[in-house]
């Protein structure tokens, strides 16, 4: 039989209990507002600063030696080939190597090896990407200090994050979807193509931009590879290289892109380029929330048809 | 059809043996699963499989189909199953995997239709065979449908995502999926377990029905749906073949002890 002071007791119990939840709740949004405010006051920092900046001549423009007439042309041009090419060459990579270690790969030691080291490759600085590239694009095989070397050493520092949001976007696929394929009579080949690679485009989707959005802002292995870091000209387009001009030249051209275009420009003693460099810092985080924004969109498009 | 010396389909009129399991050992990994093994598959008949959980009952039926070669460390170690009329043993290393799994077909224990649409799911057995035709296709999704008893529900829906069905017009669904193909066995593996007992009566008729196109060997944990629905039954324990029969015999006059204290409760 409970009487009133058991009751009561239990009430005293709970209440101490309770406040553990309250002390932790305030440590979450202490610990959130960190990471937000500190995020929001920089962007709207660099925003106040550098968007009465932005005008159509700013992107129409090349870098100049007077502030008020440099541009980011060369720079964001150089940026977007440089992210296509870094598209072309590590997806197809990493979608391939994620699908045959998830669903070829016999499950063994070798295996094992190769699975922990490509999380290890996801953590390796950068900048070693860059030497490395230095040594095997640039030099070995003679690309030169071009957009084609840029975007090989991009698709290299980026395919272990492709790599494993293939795995994971595969894993989570129901087994039963996957037996039910076999059962069918379905080859691996059959099971993979009709199956597994539509049903985790969404998720393999966001690794591609979770990677790309890391890239776009790499400037250690781009530097290191040896961009330009003022450069008064645009890639050729197709055709109109020298002769014998043909679609690709322009992926043999010198290059620089926007991280290194706002390093260069920080580091002038002039208050005005400092001005340019957030105006720039301010497209190149809009660039990156639109890719964002573009694989949520896309990502919602290719998930409404998929229910288990 | 000469029936060969298990002697277990004794006495039972007009039975032609389909397929035949001998003395069939299986591991995962260490664990030895089945423990030699041997029950016969009658043609044209239901054949369930019965035995509390973990006795093997869902691991010989996978083996039917190869399904444990989807996994490493499984191992079939001896004896094997043999498909007639061509005498093929499924599980010999030089028969293909994809090849028994084209004449054999399964539907899961949880209703599990892909991503696409109605159509899709039941075509997909005929597009994995290189059938592209639009209208055989048609022809066939629809006789599949039919035979599943789905037809008059989704005729004018075929473009709608089969997850969009109730959970018993799915399971139906995948019914149709393997039947689409015309294998010569089906294999169920607790077919009515996720769904409730209107569903569930639903799918029992349409086993029944099915024999008539097809050989079946189901697997249930309901006793009482292997006594409804089946002409032969087999009981498992532990890995090995307790007592197989003809399914009244099996329920009213159970040979061993086992089997008696399985099917009226005492234990299991």
């Amino acid at each position: 039989m409970m009487t009133a002071a058991d009751l009561a007791a239990i009430r005293a119990i709970i209440t101490r209990a309770k406040r553990w939840d309250l002390f932790f709740s305030l440590l979450g949004i202490l610990s959130l507002m960190v990471g937000v405010l500190t995020f929001t006051v920089l962007f709207v920092d660099m925003a106040i600063q550098g968007v009465p900046r932005l005008n159509l001549d700013f992107f129409t423009s090349f870098p100049s030696r007077k502030a008020a007439n440099a541009g980011i042309l060369s720079a964001w041009v150089g940026t977007v080939l440089v992210m296509l090419l870094t598209a072309l060459a590590a997806v197809p990579l990493g979608v391939a190597a994620g699908v045959y270690l998830e669903e070829y790969a016999p499950k063994n030691w070798m295996t094992d090896i190769i699975e922990i080291n490509i999380s290890n490759l996801a953590g390796i600085p950068s900048i070693v990407y860059g030497l490395l590239a230095l040594g095997l694009f640039v030099y070995y095989f003679g690309f030169g200090q071009s957009i084609l070397s840029a975007g090989l050493t991009l698709a290299l520092l980026i395919l272990p994050v492709i790599i494993v949001a293939t795995r994971e976007a595969i894993r989570a696929i129901p087994q039963s979807i996957h037996e039910g394929s076999y059962a069918c009579g379905a080859t691996t080949w059959q099971t993979v193509s009709d199956h597994i690679l539509p049903y985790s485009s969404a998720g393999i989707l966001t690794g591609v931009i979770i990677g790309m959005a890391r890239a776009i802002g790499e400037t250690a292995p781009i530097i290191t590879i040896g961009a330009l870091t003022f450069i008064a000209f645009l890639p050729p387009a197709p055709f109109t290289g020298e002769p014998p001009a043909g679609l690709f030249d322009w992926i043999f051209a010198p290059f620089t892109v926007m991280p290194i275009q706002m390093f260069n420009w920080t580091s002038r003693p002039e208050a005005a380029f400092a001005i340019n460099a957030a105006a720039a810092g301010f497209v190149l985080v809009f660039m990156t929330l639109a890719m964002n924004g573009l694989a949520i969109y896309v990502r919602y498009r290719l998930r409404k048809n998929i229910k288990w | 059809m000469q029936i060969p010396s298990t002697g277990l389909a004794a006495g039972v009129e007009g039975a032609v043996l389909k397929a035949d399991v001998r003395d069939l050992d299986f591991y995962y990994g260490a664990f030895h699963a089945l423990k030699r093994v041997s029950m016969p598959i009658h043609d044209h008949m239901v054949t369930a499989l019965i035995g509390p959980s973990g006795c093997g009952k869902s691991t010989l039926l996978r083996c039917f189909n190869r399904m444990h070669d989807l996994y490493p460390g499984n191992r079939y170690a001896g004896g094997g199953i043999v498909l007639y009329p061509d005498d093929t043993n499924l599980l010999s290393p030089d028969v293909d995997p994809i090849e028994v799994r084209m004449r054999i077909s399964m539907v899961f224990q949880k209703p599990n239709p892909f991503p696409k649409s109605i159509y899709e799911n039941v075509a997909y057995s005929l597009r994995v065979r290189g059938m592209s035709n639009k209208s055989e296709l048609d022809d066939r999704v629809e006789s599949a449908l039919k035979g599943a008893a789905l037809w008059n529900e989704v005729s004018n829906r075929l473009k709608e995502l089969g997850a969009n069905l109730s959970g018993g017009q799915q399971q139906r669904l995948c019914i149709a999926r393997a039947l689409a193909s015309d294998p010569e066995i089906i294999l169920f593996d607790e077919p009515t377990s996720a769904l409730d007992p209107i569903a569930t009566a639903s799918i029992e008729e349409l086993i029944i029905e099915l024999k008539e196109k097809v050989t079946i060997l189901i697997v249930t944990h309901n006793m009482q749906q292997a006594a409804r629905i089946s002409d032969f039954t087999a009981y498992m324990y532990l890995g090995e073949m307790v007592e197989f029969g003809v399914t009244d015999q099996i329920f009213i006059k159970p040979q061993k002890k086992a089997t008696e204290d399985y099917i009226t409760g005492r234990f299991g």
